[in-house]
């Protein structure tokens, strides 16, 4: 397209033309697309959740057959039918979700499959020297003798580095390598890129964050729904501009924050007090005190697996073994059952919305009305009342603004996005007093990301409590008014101005590295109580 | 969607198409005079009043079972206790047949209910095992089919046995119990409206209902429906105890229009053949009716062709199996549909 006509000379280390691929489900992820990468280049992948980036690296790397299209590797058409045959080109990929096997130590992760041996036995020692001295040339130091099991994901994710460079890969592909990442471990991260490009490596890195996309590539190729959209030189284009190409229209890029004033925020909807949660002889969840107001978004701060989950799901009443007392608009909520913590005026948006949001092959009209199907005017208690299902759920689709063709078309058929949609709808429709929002936004696009914190945000100002739960840094603190981090099953952090933290200081709680006073916490936490 | 529907209305039919096909091949490999064979096969039903009838009567208890089952795998219940739930309804019926004394129709419709009552206690209890247990219903629905099995055997012999005649027969039922068989010359009996009714029911209970809208999404999503808020444990316990309650009144219907006595050895088999039914109705009660009437054609195709040739009746299991495998294989025929998506791209690709 532009500028690549100087390099024609030797070529792009990769190309991959015409590629389509269609899922047997008959989801066409890539249709027609064209990628060039050329050698020594941190080249960036960008493109909204969906948009077709890790189907296009998993038929580079031999994870998926395409339909249609050739890719060639320095010059020479490939034909690549299984991960063995890309290692064998040269090419390296680091997944989204690691594949490591956890039992095994760091070391013998990374030379799995080609370990040194000593006679017939399996030469530890030198398995850890390699790692070691790999690790040294590139600044991706590892512990080889510590357990896969026990390491931070940030860890994980360098014994995937270190096991593609060891089978001699050119090019890397990461995934949302920083998705997993503390903002510190990112900047590690970004120093070992750029060694590696010393190094003469290529790097596909992969991501929707622009910011870092701008701080780390030389060239960016964006994808929408499945095509190309263009190819640009990173230092040429601003980030309005790459995510209006990523988005195909204007978005806003600043987070609105409800903005109602501390003395309006007075009652309490949600007060936890003491929660404790033990299993398997371990405490998930520890002294854990919060409360929400009405009309304000606190923030739960946190890497994933540090027990929000856990804390979601009792609050929820869909996990009920724990101790400890739970209010809801002043009513014990404690050992109360999900539809009964409902009646109390609680909304869900649980983290994994194929699981808990939907009934994927049920319509999206049965999934707008699973929490009223038995309420008027959806039902008189027995019977459903067709008409009244069709014009509520008309109405939410238009409301929500849900890409639906049909109320009775299966949920499935609508993207991540629109999904996201209905579940928003569906827990925004019954007016809930206590909204519990995790990871509301996580996996779908931009557009309807946009969409959904402005539902957030306007339930809020008319009055909702919201508990908000997010690994994504810029969403939790560009939407809450108090901000709570947890670490190891604490409350280790409470802010209650969240527009004064940086993401730097929020990074070291969220780390463990920094941790308030509990009494210091529960002080602060009080005097919000005033 | 359109296209979808109309795919799976191909894929249905091609599946029939080639069941028939293999079934054919297996009749040319047993048999001296496969045309011949497979023709009795083909026209069975229709070669005489009395086997149309036949037919017809084979999709009664079919259906009755079909839609009991249908509702528990609706609910995503794989109880398979329609066989055991059938047969003792038919033994409470009748028990209530030989030993009430009662005007007509109100003993019928006592029988019935008897009928109901069995059933719906032989599906409360896989149902409340699964609920309070989590016992797998499908391993307790199934044990309990023997139980229940010996149990309407016992009560039968010993009970209510007629001393008078040599084989194992019951005392016969009263008059005034019985249904009517009111087209001449067929055992064709009232419980034909009873049969309606009840599907009319089940359909409007599954998809107008609220508690069949729980019944629903239970068994679409179990953890989305206990996330909504829907009591999950009471929907699988009274989902069974309903499906018990039909497949009961299908065994009470049966005894009391087809028969005088009881004269059952062994389970008849409608339970499991209930399961066929459902499945390809894919559980949706409108379709349960058409499916048994489909089922209950091979079976008395099947019974002809043994009559008149040298092919035995078993043969009509395999193409049931075919039939069955290719409907339910969601992979078939996906390649076609795979390649008619290739095109589409294709022709946009070079459009744009
Ligand atoms: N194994 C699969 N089967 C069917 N559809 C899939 C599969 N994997 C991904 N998809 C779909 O293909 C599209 C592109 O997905 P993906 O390549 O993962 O996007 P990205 O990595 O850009 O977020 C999405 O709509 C996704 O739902
Ligand atoms: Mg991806």
């Amino acid at each position: 397209m532009e500028g690549g006509k100087e390099s024609q000379r030797e070529g792009p280390i990769l190309l991959m033309e015409g590629i389509t691929k269609i899922y047997p489900t008959g989801l066409v992820a890539n249709s027609n697309v064209t990628f060039e990468v050329r050698e020594g280049e941190i080249h960036a992948l960008v493109g909204e959740n969906g948009a077709g980036k890790t189907t296009l690296m998993k038929v580079l790397f031999g994870l998926e057959k395409h339909d249609a299209g050739n890719i060639f590797v320095k010059g020479e058409q490939v034909n690549i039918t299984s991960p063995r045959q890309a290692i064998g080109h040269g090419i390296g990929m680091v997944h989204q979700h690691f594949m490591l096997a956890p039992s095994l130590t760091v070391a013998e992760n990374i030379v799995l499959g080609q370990e040194p041996r000593k006679g017939i036995w399996f030469d530890q020692k030198k398995a850890a020297e390699t790692c070691i001295d790999l690790g040294k040339k590139y600044g991706l130091e590892v512990d080889p003798y510590a357990k896969i099991a026990d390491v931070p994901v940030g860890v994980k994710q360098r014994v995937e580095i270190l096991k593609a460079l060891l089978r001699g890969s050119e090019i890397l592909v990461l995934d949302e390598p920083t998705a997993v990442l503390t903002p510190q471990e990112t900047v590690e991260l970004f120093a070992a890129l750029k060694a590696l490009k010393e190094g003469g490596h290529t790097i596909i890195f992969i991501s929707h964050k622009l910011a870092e996309v701008k701080e780390i590539s030389d060239r960016v190729t964006v994808m929408r729904s499945g095509r190309v959209v263009g190819t640009r030189n990173t230092e040429e284009i601003s980030i309005r501009d790459l995510s209006n190409m990523m988005v195909g229209r204007d978005v806003e890029l600043e987070l609105p924050r409800p903005k109602m004033s501390a003395e309006d925020r007075r009652e309490v909807r949600l007060l936890v007090k003491d929660l404790k949660y033990v299993r398997d002889n371990k405490d998930v969840l520890k002294d854990i005190n919060l409360q929400v107001k009405s009309g304000e978004i606190v923030g739960i701060a946190g890497i994933e697996g540090n027990g929000q989950a856990e804390l979601v799901e009792i609050l929820t009443g869909l996990c009920e073994c724990h101790e400890g007392t739970i209010q809801i608009c002043g009513e014990d909520a404690t050992e109360k059952k999900p539809g009964e913590i409902r009646e109390l005026g609680l909304s869900h948006i649980p983290q994994d919305r194929m699981t808990f949001g939907v009934a994927a092959e049920a319509s999206v009209a049965e999934n707008l009305i699973s929490t009223r199907y038995n309420k008027p005017p959806i039902s008189n208690g027995f019977l459903l009342n067709l008409k009244a299902i069709f014009a509520t759920c008309l109405d939410l689709i238009n409301k929500f603004e849900i890409k639906a063709n049909d109320p009775k078309q299966p949920v499935n058929t609508l993207s991540g996005g629109n999904i996201q949609k209905v579940v928003v709808a569906r827990e925004f429709s019954t007016d809930p007093e206590v909204i519990i929002a995790n990871q509301p936004t996580r996996g779908i696009d931009i557009g309807a990301s946009e969409s959904i914190h402005k539902y957030l945000v306007n339930a809020t100002e008319n009055g909702a409590a919201v508990l908000l739960i997010s690994a994504d840094l810029s969403e939790v603190m560009g939407l809450s008014n108090r901000l709570l981090v947890m670490y190891e099953g604490r409350i280790v952090a409470h802010f209650p101005d969240a527009e004064a933290v940086t993401e730097e200081e929020l990074g070291l709680y969220m780390l463990g590295v920094k941790h308030q006073e509990p009494d210091e916490i529960v002080a602060s936490l009080m005097g919000e109580a005033g | 969607m359109k296209t979808d529907k109309r795919f799976e209305i191909l894929r249905t039919g091609v599946a029939i198409g080639v069941a028939l096909l293999i079934g054919f091949i297996v009749t040319c490999l047993v048999s001296e005079a496969p045309l011949k064979a497979f023709g009795y096969f083909l026209r069975g039903p229709f070669t005489t009043t009395r086997r149309f009838a036949a037919f017809l009567e084979a999709a009664i208890p079919l259906t009755f079972t079909g839609l009991a089952i249908s509702l528990v795998f609706s609910a995503g219940q794989f109880n398979l206790g329609a066989e055991g739930q059938f047969f003792i309804g038919a033994v409470a019926a009748t028990a209530a047949g030989i030993y009430l004394d009662l005007p007509p129709v109100i003993h019928t419709l006592v029988c019935l209910l008897a009928g109901i009552a069995a059933g719906a206690v032989a599906g409360f209890i896989p149902g409340i095992l699964k609920a309070k247990w989590n016992a797998s219903e499908l391993v307790s629905s199934l044990m309990l089919n023997y139980v229940f099995l010996k149990l309407g055997m016992y009560l039968v012999t010993y009970h209510m046995r007629d001393q008078s005649v040599g084989a194992l027969v019951s005392l016969p039922l009263k008059e005034t119990s019985l249904l009517t068989q009111f087209i001449p010359n067929t055992r064709i009996h009232t419980g034909v409206f009873i049969l309606l009714i009840t599907v009319l029911f089940c359909y409007y209970y599954l998809f107008r209902t609220s508690q069949g809208y729980e019944v629903r999404m239970t068994g679409q999503n179990i953890e989305f429906a206990r996330y909504s808020g829907i009591p999950v444990l009471s929907v699988i316990l009274s989902v069974q105890v309903l499906a018990g309650a039909i497949a009961g009144l299908g065994g009470a219907v049966e005894m009391l229009g087809i028969y005088k006595r009881f004269q059952w050895l062994a389970s008849p088999g409608y339970g499991f053949d209930g399961v066929i039914v459902a499945t390809l109705a894919k559980n949706n009660p409108a379709l349960v009716p058409v499916t048994a009437l489909f089922l209950a054609y091979l079976r008395v195709g099947a019974d002809v062709m043994a009559i008149y040739s040298d092919v035995s009746a078993e043969m009509v299991a395999i193409i049931q199996a075919v039939i069955i495998l290719l409907v339910t294989a969601e992979a078939f025929l996906s390649g076609y549909r795979r390649r008619m998506l290739l095109r589409e791209v294709k022709q946009s690709a070079s459009a744009s």
